[in-house]
């Protein structure tokens, strides 16, 4: 019988269905944050349940810190910091908090210690656990209700979904990022337009992408409301993780964590490499975008009402006039960063545009590696001291920082972002601020021009 | 299994949120996030659409007029709850006392989120949900019902089916705690166990 990577996934892991239709699934790994995990400790607590198998489960600190120190910038987000530290010393939990030089944000960790590889089930209280996806892993996002059952029970209650393959194929253009590849799904399938999906990436445009850019893509398929993102495990993930693994000794026993050659999807996408260009987003959904080369929108460009309305609503929030060029859009800020975006990869990207430029006037630019390690790297390759000429503030400490402003680097009202994070919705990055997402080499050249620009200008 | 009060239906009165992509950032914006409890969460919910900058009421919202300020049931846009896994999105929605959203589709973890709160998400057609939202509209605070065990829905003249999952629909009506009720397969669990592959047997260096 042949089966898709998915299936065979959740297959692996299956315990036993139950009763009321649901199964039971086994978490083979489990992350924490500080924000999404306090009330699932104090759900143990108040029943009287120890943690199944502490070993098990990372606690990263990423989403309330500071970035500009190591201290907390303030007493809640501290509160929280510290609960985190004392729930994971009572329940022999790994935790890698403030100064710890593992920490940094839980998706970029998890891959830099190797604990996630091919085969696995992970869970974790953020949405973008599909990143894990990019390993032929099945990761997805939980809520604390589901934090606590998977804490007390290993496992979760679990209903399979449908399947929608995308396929990609055919080389893309100079210039085009593993983020202007996903940033064209979201806008193909719509945002929610895989809700009740897995969906599996495949095609040669994905096949040529290194982890880094797999990580990329899976981590935003949650935008399209996919649950589960996947890309079959080949070469690439082997060599990647050779000598990488928690275990330091990964290989494939002859078991193969890709779909079958003639699987069946309940769905099927297929867009054209070629087609791709850097794509920016205009409005408030991540599926609003357009290519740099375009223009925003017009009334006359849509047909229903309900979408006319939609776009109306987007660009009085996002202070754009229909029709404008996506060139002429002035930004106020730079921000590089978050669990999309902020890999040692990335950096290069940007740095790459930002060597012997300068940082146009007026505009904030805000670099934040996704870990410390990531930083430390960094530092060792020269790119920070490229960032900082060119006139980036490079932050000490990694987390998730301006993507979500839950810490103190928060986009004032009407303040407009070039941002190499997930998502551009209304209030995401401050109240009444204003995101456009894009690849962080689109962010470093928006940054040197104090507009939305064509980074294949700077080649 | 343990089984609390069985609730069958919700009855309430019904308001009208047509936007598309309503994220769990516009349900609860992040500065209501910093806490370690589930308390305390009605006041962020929906807050910038409620409220504006001076923390005054906006009277042009709806939950902010007469009579849906009274609403516990809500027709919602296309996509509601997607973006964060934020379970304060539903415990919020709880908290300001709404019991069920009707929609088109859901973002996955808040459907998962709101079943484990006994947030109800009947989802029903493009066409039952625009003539619900109409329905809403020009509601004069007549109550609407739904009936979890026929998965049904009653607004006057408007009798409609809609679908949900039998889990999702058992534990709304069961209100159980699937912690609890998970642990009674103990053994399975531990005998999956046995058979765990070393690849995957993670353990974290602390």
């Amino acid at each position: 019988m042949t089966r898709t990577l998915y299936d065979k996934l959740v297959d692996a892991h299956k315990i036993c269905d139950l009763p009321d239709g649901d199964m039971l699934i086994y978490v083979d790994f489990h992350i924490m944050n500080e924000y999404t995990s306090p009330q699932a400790f104090s759900g143990l607590e108040s029943k009287g349940l120890k943690v199944w198998r502490p070993e098990a489960h990372l606690s990263v600190v990423d989403h309330v810190n500071a970035t500009r120190s190591v201290e907390a910038h303030d007493a809640q987000s501290k509160l929280l910091i510290d609960n985190l530290e004392k729930n994971c010393t009572t329940h022999e939990i790994a935790f890698y908090g403030l100064g710890d030089p593992r920490q940094g944000i839980e998706h970029i960790v998890v891959p830099e210690q190797g604990l996630v590889v091919p085969g696995m089930l992970i869970a974790c209280g953020d949405s973008h656990t599909t990143t894990y996806g990019a390993f032929g892993a099945l990761g997805f996002g939980i809520g604390t209700s589901e934090v606590e059952h998977v804490l007390a029970t290993q496992t979760l209650r679990y209903k399979r979904m449908k399947t929608m393959r995308v396929n990609i194929d055919g080389g893309t253009t100079l210039g085009v990022t593993a983020k202007d590849i996903i940033m064209k799904v979201v806008q193909v399938v719509g945002a929610g337009g895989a809700n009740g999906f897995a969906v599996e990436f495949a095609g040669s445009a994905i096949r040529n992408l290194n982890m880094a850019g797999r990580m990329t893509i899976c981590n935003m398929a949650v935008e399209l409301g996919a649950r589960a993102a996947l890309i079959g495990a080949d070469e690439t993930t082997e060599k990647a993780l050779k000598g990488h693994s928690h275990s330091g000794k990964f290989e494939f026993k002859g078991e193969n964590w890709a779909s079958d050659p003639r699987a069946q999807f309940d769905e099927e996408i297929i867009i054209s490499g070629s087609d791709i260009e850097p794509l920016i987003t205009w409005g408030t959904s991540p599926d609003q975008s357009i290519s740099i080369s375009a223009n925003v929108p017009s009334a006359q460009d849509y047909f229903s009402p309900k979408a006319k309305d939609a776009l109306e609503r987007s660009l009085i929030y996002m202070g754009l006039t229909e029709g404008q060029s996506a060139k002429s859009i002035k930004i106020d800020t730079a921000f590089i960063g978050s669990c999309t975006n902020s890999r040692i990869e990335d950096l290069r990207e940007a740095a790459k545009i930002l060597k012997g430029r300068q940082v146009a006037k007026g505009v904030e630019a805000i670099v934040v590696p996704g870990s410390a390690m990531t930083r430390i790297k960094a530092e060792a390759e020269g790119l920070r001291s490229i960032f900082e000429t060119s006139g980036f503030e490079w932050r000490p400490e990694a987390g998730c920082s301006m993507c979500l402003a839950m810490n103190d680097d928060i986009a004032m009202e009407g303040e407009r972002v070039a941002s190499s994070t997930n998502r551009n919705f209304e209030g995401r990055q401050g109240r009444g601020a204003r995101t456009h997402l894009m690849s962080p080499a689109m962010v470093a050249a928006a940054a040197i021009t104090g507009h939305l620009v064509d980074v294949r200008d700077f080649k | 299994m343990k089984e609390k009060n069985m609730n069958k239906s919700i009855t309430g009165i019904v308001a009208p949120l047509p936007l598309a992509n309503v994220d769990t950032d516009v349900i609860m914006p992040k500065r209501f996030l910093i806490t370690i409890t589930r308390e305390g969460l009605a006041d962020g919910t929906f807050a910038d659409l409620r409220f504006d900058n001076s923390g005054q009421q906006r009277p042009e919202f709806i939950l902010n007029k007469a009579p849906w300020k009274q609403a516990t049931i809500l027709v919602v846009g296309d996509n509601f709850g997607c973006g964060s896994s934020r379970e304060h999105a539903v415990w919020g929605m709880r908290q300001l006392g709404i019991e069920a959203c009707i929609g088109t589709g859901f973002a996955g973890i808040f459907y998962d989120n709101a079943r484990k709160n006994g947030l109800a998400l009947p989802v029903v057609s493009n066409e039952t949900r625009d003539k619900l939202l109409e329905f809403a509209k020009n509601s004069s605070g007549e109550k609407i019902s739904i009936e979890l065990d026929k998965k049904t829905i009653t607004a006057g003249d408007i009798l409609v089916p809609f679908v949900m999952d039998e889990a999702t629909q058992a534990s709304l009506i069961r209100g159980r705690d699937d912690t609890l009720d998970t642990l009674e397969y103990t053994s399975a669990i531990q005998n999956f166990e046995t058979k765990l592959d070393d690849r995957m047997r993670v353990n974290v260096i602390k």
